[in-house]
């Protein structure tokens, strides 16, 4: 195995942009999940403003996770989604509703309320959706013949529905640390208080699905607690336990960012934690980045768009973001 | 086996519906960005408050149709996984890389900086602001440029090369993007594009100047859309033929199915304009033809022969039907487009363009014929391309995803529901933002400032209490 080869490089571009896409997307469908417990009137609406103009760009990561998967590794695209067909479709279906909920509940003032639990429902589906998919991935895909040979509900396991759950209330953290940073009065103070028992619930997530993901199979067994490479991984539990006595000291103090960056921090100690687990597989327990490949002549053809343009894409969206920063209050956009 | 068949045919339902849906909102959305470009740019050179108006009226109805197609359109980038596991194996290392293309030069500009566009104008000043809304202008013309490079490439499969897998794997970049069908394709989609969100702009216009004579927003939609209607009308047909002589030379078949001919013609085909096509017997039933006609289209001589439908093996052939049929109301609706394209011509030469009521009404009744006329030649280049998905190479048969008919057929069902409760009630929402005549002094989509009273909600209800005195019917 070499040490820097195209598949290699590809597969750290997409891990960037799921990572991308869970961290933005993160916050917005969480304070999606979260709507039903912030009143109506002025703090919903003020938490809607917050993500209002960025929600849109957030989203796209998902499509470029989605096509970069098509044509860096079509084959894990193909067994990868005919497998959790029935999660992705719900997924989409649920992020339809929330998505046109942003500029309907606007436009039908009488009929708010149901676009607000639209875009509730919408965002804890897509959620558990995304959560199940991972766990479904992480527990193994039956494949044979380059296609998927499993069943209709193969995806449906206490454990898929384990890292679903987490997922929803990881992303429920992710927007209430959001709105602390975002917000002010009633609405900020209610996120301290949401984001204390989102945070209790999240490090038992972490620790559940930690803890189960290594009796899925051998393979991640000796992956986390192998003699020496435990030496690496033992830091990943260790970083997350330093995070979350920075969040709660933070919380208590009643800092307006650092909840928000530790929240972060921890979504990706988890993803890193997961790159652990499944790295070189794409589709475990069989296919790895290399079998799931495209040929070298198409990893090539897009390697310069995406070299020049992620960098680009980062910089004008750190640009939006710069735009709307501040708190989001009283005076809207103006 | 029955069973495999019918999955694949749900799996193609499925495709065309959530597609041919998804279509809709692009195809106004690239003419609507670009004509608010154009709006600011008058607005920042001339000052005159009615651009900014009618850019605050319009931005709001690009808000919801670009947020409709948003979401339809992440549904696309997972079909090929879902319903066509195979065709995403075996064409992904090309499709992929063009499609991936499109979501970093294009679909991020256009969210990056949308944002900017509908709620920044206080933040950043007109300069930058003008910026974004070019930025997202252009990112819809770059994401039909690679999406139409890919569909092409369907089309008119080149620069390609075949591996042991299989797979197909890019052998020439530049003729990949660049296939021989590419800029035909592109040239008249976009043009489709504009005559399509110029329609739509010209019968809100009309259908104002009918209830109000005298609103300034009104003259100037209704005029700029007509100016539009009557310079790309005509370039589009023109377009079109060209685009027809190029699949001519590169997919025939579909030719054939587009013209209707089961059967060759050494001497002059002629042009059939209406009837039944009857696959089973090959012969076009209760036809109207204009004899030699076709040959003088698609050959330029009365006497050029034709192949037709019998000089291929069944087993090639589209449905012919649906092609035929497709074409002809694509085709109509052009010839529509023409001469509402005259007739604004000569009543603006006869300065009638505002009081003219049949030309509001004919006007009116063309806005949605834009759209219809999108569909039915998407239909007829994709139903056309037919019985392949790779255009001569793979076919669809061979594509889909090993899923069974009831799966395809619950997730078909929960696409059409969803589709029609949730882009039913946009397009409701559509129509009722275009029911209100734009005012001096338009709000624009920032909205829910918290300060303001509660009942007190964006733009529509408060302007129209300000409504129309001098007008009425």
């Amino acid at each position: 195995m070499p040490a820097f080869d195209l598949p290699t490089l590809w597969a750290f571009i997409i891990a960037f942009a799921i990572f991308a896409y869970v961290v933005m997307d993160g916050f917005d469908l969480g304070i999606g999940i979260l709507f039903s417990r912030i009143p109506a009137g002025h703090e919903r609406d003020t938490a809607m403003n917050t993500i209002a103009p960025v929600w849109d760009g957030n989203e796209t990561w998902l499509v470029l996770g989605g096509g970069g998967l098509l044509a860096a590794f079509p084959l894990a695209y193909g067994t990868i989604l005919s497998a959790l067909y029935a999660p992705i479709v719900a997924m989409l279906l649920a992020l339809i509703f929330r998505g046109v909920a942003f500029e309907f509940r606007w436009r039908d003032p009488r009929h708010r309320p149901y676009w607000d639990f639209a875009f509730s429902l919408g965002s804890i589906m897509a959620a558990l959706a995304q959560g199940i998919t991972l766990g479904a991935l992480l527990q193994g895909i039956a494949v044979e013949n380059r296609a998927y040979a499993g069943g209709w509900f193969d995806w449906l396991t206490p454990f898929s529905v384990l890292v679903g759950v987490s997922l929803v209330c990881g992303y429920a953290l992710l927007g209430s640390t959001w709105l602390i940073m975002k917000s002010e009065g009633t609405l900020q103070a209610r996120s301290y208080r949401l984001a204390f028992a989102l945070a209790i619930g999240t490090i038992i997530a972490i620790a559940l699905v930690s803890a189960a993901t290594p009796f899925l199979s051998d393979v991640y067994w000796r992956r986390w607690f192998a003699w020496p490479q435990v030496l690496f991984t033992a830091v990943v539990p260790v970083l997350v336990a330093v995070a979350t006595v920075v969040f709660f000291t933070s919380l208590k103090r009643r800092h307006h960012y650092t909840p928000f960056l530790m929240a972060l921090l921890m979504f990706a100690l988890s993803l890193a934690g997961l790159g652990i687990s499944l790295f070189p597989y794409v589709v475990p327990p069989k296919i790895t980045i290399w079998d799931a490949a495209a040929p070298t002549s198409s990893l090539m053809f897009m390697l310069p768009g995406a070299l020049v343009m992620v960098p680009i894409i980062l910089a004008y969206t750190g640009y939006s973001y710069w735009v709307f920063r501040g708190k989001t209050g009283h005076e809207g956009y103006h | 086996m029955l069973d495999a068949l019918d999955a694949t045919l749900l799996a193609r339902l499925q495709f065309a519906f959530t597609v041919s849906f998804h279509f809709i909102f692009p195809s106004f959305t690239i003419g609507l960005a670009s004509y608010l470009a154009v709006l600011e740019a008058l607005w920042l050179w001339t000052a005159r408050q009615v651009y900014l108006d009618l850019f605050k009226y319009w931005l709001k109805i690009f808000a919801l149709t670009f947020g409709m197609g948003v979401v339809s359109g992440v549904v696309m980038s997972y079909q090929f996984g879902t319903n066509w596991s195979v065709f995403a194996d075996r064409a992904g290392p090309i499709v992929g890389p063009l499609m991936a293309y499109e979501v970093l030069t294009a679909f991020f500009l256009e969210a990056g900086f949308l944002g900017v566009m509908l709620f920044g104008m206080n933040r950043v000043g007109r300069g930058l602001h003008f910026i974004a809304t070019l930025a997202v202008a252009v990112g819809t013309f770059i994401s039909a440029f690679w999406i139409l490079s890919a569909n092409s490439f369907m089309q008119t499969p080149a620069g390609y090369a075949i591996n042991a897998g299989g797979q197909f794997v890019p052998a020439d970049r530049l003729a990949i993007i660049f296939n021989p069908s590419f800029p035909y394709r592109l040239v008249h989609t976009v043009f489709a594009a504009y005559l399509t969100t110029a329609l739509v702009v010209g019968a809100v216009g009309a259908w104002h100047l009918l209830r109000e004579r005298a609103s300034e927003g009104a003259r100037v939609m209704f005029s700029m859309a007509m100016g539009m209607i009557t310079v790309v009308a005509p370039l589009q047909i023109l377009a079109g033929d060209q685009h027809g002589l190029n699949t001519l030379e590169h997919q025939p078949v579909k030719v054939m199915a587009m013209e209707g001919h089961f059967k060759s013609y050494d001497n002059g085909a002629p042009l059939v304009l209406f009837g039944w096509p009857d696959e089973a017997r090959a012969e076009v039933l209760y036809d109207v033809e204009i004899p030699k006609a076709s040959s003088l289209i698609l050959k330029h001589s009365l006497d050029a022969p034709l192949k037709g439908l019998d000089s291929v093996d069944r087993k090639e052939w589209p449905p012919v039907a649906i092609v035929f049929w497709a074409f002809r109301v694509m085709v109509g609706l052009g010839m529509l487009m023409l001469a509402l394209a005259v007739f604004s011509l000569w009543a603006r030469v006869r300065h009638r363009l505002y009081d003219w009521k049949l030309l509001h009404l004919f006007a009116l009744a063309m806005g949605p014929a834009g759209f219809v006329a999108v569909i039915a030649g998407w239909v007829t280049t994709e139903v056309g391309r037919q019985p392949y998905t790779v255009h001569g190479l793979l076919r669809t048969s061979e594509s889909a995803s090993p899923l069974h008919a009831p799966a395809v057929a619950s997730s078909l069902l929960a696409f059409i529901v969803v589709y029609f409760i949730v882009f039913g009630a946009g397009v409701f929402y559509i129509l009722r933002l275009m029911s209100h005549s734009p005012q001096a002094g338009e709000e624009g989509p920032e909205r829910g400032q918290p300060v303001r009273a509660a009942g007190i909600t964006p733009a529509p209800a408060v302007p129209d209490a300000l409504g129309s005195p001098g007008g009425g019917a």
